[in-house]
């Protein structure tokens, strides 16, 4: 069966002063039907750019997808008219920003929010909209929801609205939820009731989910499968279990290696990738991850662009895949 | 920290009603200038019942008379009665106050939402012919239009109109600029809403605030600019009197008789700065909202 969305090949440019910049340069994953894929990676490696763009949204921001196709139950999203695409937002896709705090509009009742996505997608009744409204605000488990609905944005605290945005996305009913770092603006005990309450709808209601974040803390916790990116490219592929047990890059490997959860396993302190990651206009020659890397050779990672070559367990991007396994399965074993 | 930073962000929606009233109620000074102004709208629209006299009728036998108890605020040089004469002009000045806002309204909403939002070659052309109208004196190019379309009232309040629709625009293109940087409007999008109903659904409701403000000091404006060309007999005609004609007809009998230019400069003056004052209210009432956070 065909999977719920696939992206292949997927490239995105964005002018600036250094010319275009490719921010996502042949980005391939899919996301397949009651399946949960968590893209993992540092800030600038793309992951955001790369869903905005999959759904249209990168445009508005100057962005121009360069090339590929993004695949979505049966249809190409790529050069689809936006007339289109917006009876697809919000009906078909749920998206879920990263600032709960200013993802509301300030000018009306989260009430009327949901029930506005209801209406237009629905073409149902005003009073049956509300009525959705204030369910959806119930399965968000906020209490007192038919008289809370009234209440305008600031009026919630903010994991409270990021309820309000999980409950306005997944109004109609989505085949699939993305949601960009969900979780990442609230502190540790809300964010794990989000995700709790993502899990839950998730299991509820069968919908995909394409899950971003930069905290493999909650890929442990939700996904089924992991697409790493750095730089601007997958670096790899797998199943959540593989992922963790057998890295098989060492970007994968250093994420692990900086995981509290990883390092107390281990006995050791979490161990910081060193360095930051290039800028667009300045990727390195060779492998992009080269200058951080540990187990980088000269020559083989550091001339040609490294191929995406598929192995047992996925997907991998590293010159020296073969040889470096073992040691990398180490680096992260209890 | 970032939490408080993201509440600073320029959320220019208005409070709610309940919220905005219980501050605009506390600003005296702008409480004071609402009622003073309730009560000019309130004899504009009961003028017939409270003027003692016809507005129109002349008398030849009460010619510059003072103000006395016949009189109130004496008579002028055709000896019709100042007082009813300044209410019923309340109706004139005020309405076409009005239309010229409105007209400012029409223009500069809908170009200032449209540059603001699409941002590229529209906003330049927009705003270049923008900036080029704004440099020209208002009041020097209202008296060109109107000396093209022929003096009249309503023409004179359409020059005023066009030539305050760039001040509505810049406020409402300055405002959408920073609304649609928001994260609400891109969530927006990503619930499906297209450009049009973005821009009257989520942008609109965010830019009212400081759109009310300058409407109500643009009132003001308006009121003067018409007092200005009725001065100079390009605004109301005779025997229609507003309130800038009134003073433009008593001027000459200055000397003779002061009451009458010196009434209809006072409310001109109280009207124009009620509007001022409560403008000023309005902003702080709903700009106090974004200090004070939630």
């Amino acid at each position: 069966m065909e999977p719920l969305l696939s992206i292949h090949d997927l490239t995105v440019q964005f002018p600036s002063t250094h010319g275009l910049l490719t921010v996502v340069d042949k980005v391939s994953f899919s996301v397949g039907r009651n399946e949960v894929v968590c893209v993992v990676g540092e800030s600038g490696s793309g992951k955001s750019v790369t869903v905005q763009a999959a759904v249209g949204l990168v445009q508005t921001k100057g962005g121009r997808v360069a090339g590929g196709s993004v695949r979505f139950d049966g249809q190409e999203l790529v050069g689809m008219k936006n007339r289109q695409l917006n009876s697809i937002r919000g009906n078909d896709i749920g998206f879920i920003f990263q600032e709960p705090m200013s993802s509301l509009n300030p000018a009306y009742t989260v009430g009327e929010q949901i029930a506005e996505v209801v209406r237009r997608h629905r073409g149902v009744s005003r009073a049956d909209a509300w009525k959705r409204a204030v369910e959806m605000l119930e399965r968000v488990h906020i209490a007192t929801a038919a008289a809370r609905a009234n209440d305008y944005p600031h009026q919630f605290s903010g994991g409270m609205r990021q309820r309000v945005m999980i409950a306005m996305a997944i109004a109609c009913d989505p085949k699939l939820l993305i949601a960009d770092e969900p979780s990442t603006a609230l502190d540790v005990t809300i964010q794990a009731r989000i995700l709790q309450l993502l899990k839950e709808l998730q299991s509820a209601s069968g919908m995909s989910v394409l899950f971003i974040t930069h905290d493999l803390g909650v890929v442990a916790e939700i996904a089924d499968r992991v697409v790493v990116m750095y730089g601007a490219q997958v670096v790899e592929e797998a199943g959540v279990d593989a992922l963790f047990a057998t890295p098989r890059h060492p970007y994968t490997t250093g994420l692990l290696r900086a995981m509290p959860q990883v390092a107390l396993e281990r006995g050791e302190d979490p161990v910081a990738i060193p360095g930051t990651v290039a800028q667009a206009h300045a990727w390195p020659a060779g492998c992009r991850f080269n200058p951080r890397c540990e187990y980088r050779e000269e020559g083989p990672c550091t001339t040609a662009q490294v191929p995406l070559v598929r192995d047992d367990h996925g997907l991998v991007r590293c010159a020296r895949a073969e040889i470096l396994r073992t040691r990398l399965t180490q680096a992260v074993a209890a | 920290m970032s939490a408080t930073t993201i509440e600073q962000a320029p959320a220019v929606a208005l409070p709610p009603v309940s919220t905005f009233l219980q501050r605009f109620c506390r600003n005296r000074t702008a409480m004071v200038s609402a009622i003073i102004l309730t009560a000019i709208v309130l004899a504009a629209i009961f003028a017939p019942y409270l003027a003692p006299h016809d507005p129109a009728k002349s008398s030849l036998r009460a010619i510059l008379r003072p103000p006395g108890a016949m009189y109130w605020l004496g008579s002028d040089d055709l000896g019709r009665d100042v007082a009813s004469r300044l209410i019923f002009a309340s109706r004139l000045s005020l309405v076409a106050s009005v239309q010229a806002v409105a007209i400012a309204l029409a223009i500069g909403l809908p170009l200032g939402l449209i540059a603001g939002y699409l941002g590229g070659w529209i906003d330049t052309i927009v705003s270049r012919f923008n900036d080029a109208l704004m440099s020209f004196p208002a009041l020097i190019l209202a008296v060109v239009i109107v000396g093209l379309l022929g003096p009249s009232l309503s023409n004179a309040m359409t020059a005023i109109g066009l030539v305050y629709a760039p001040r509505i625009m810049r406020v409402v293109r300055g405002s959408t600029l920073s609304v649609r940087e928001e994260v609400y409007i891109r969530a927006a999008r990503a619930t499906g809403c297209g450009d049009a109903r973005i821009i009257v659904r989520h942008v609109l409701p965010n830019v009212m605030g400081p759109l009310v403000v300058q409407v109500t000091v643009l009132m003001g404006q308006a009121l003067l600019a018409e007092a200005g060309l009725s001065f100079l007999g390009l605004g109301a005609q005779p025997p229609l009197a507003s309130w800038g004609a009134m003073l433009g007809t008593a001027f000459p009998y200055m000397q003779q008789s002061p009451v009458p230019t010196i009434a209809s400069g006072v409310v001109i003056s109280v009207t124009v700065l009620c509007f001022n004052l409560i403008g000023d209210g309005i902003r702080d009432s709903v700009g106090r909202m974004r200090r004070a956070g939630d």
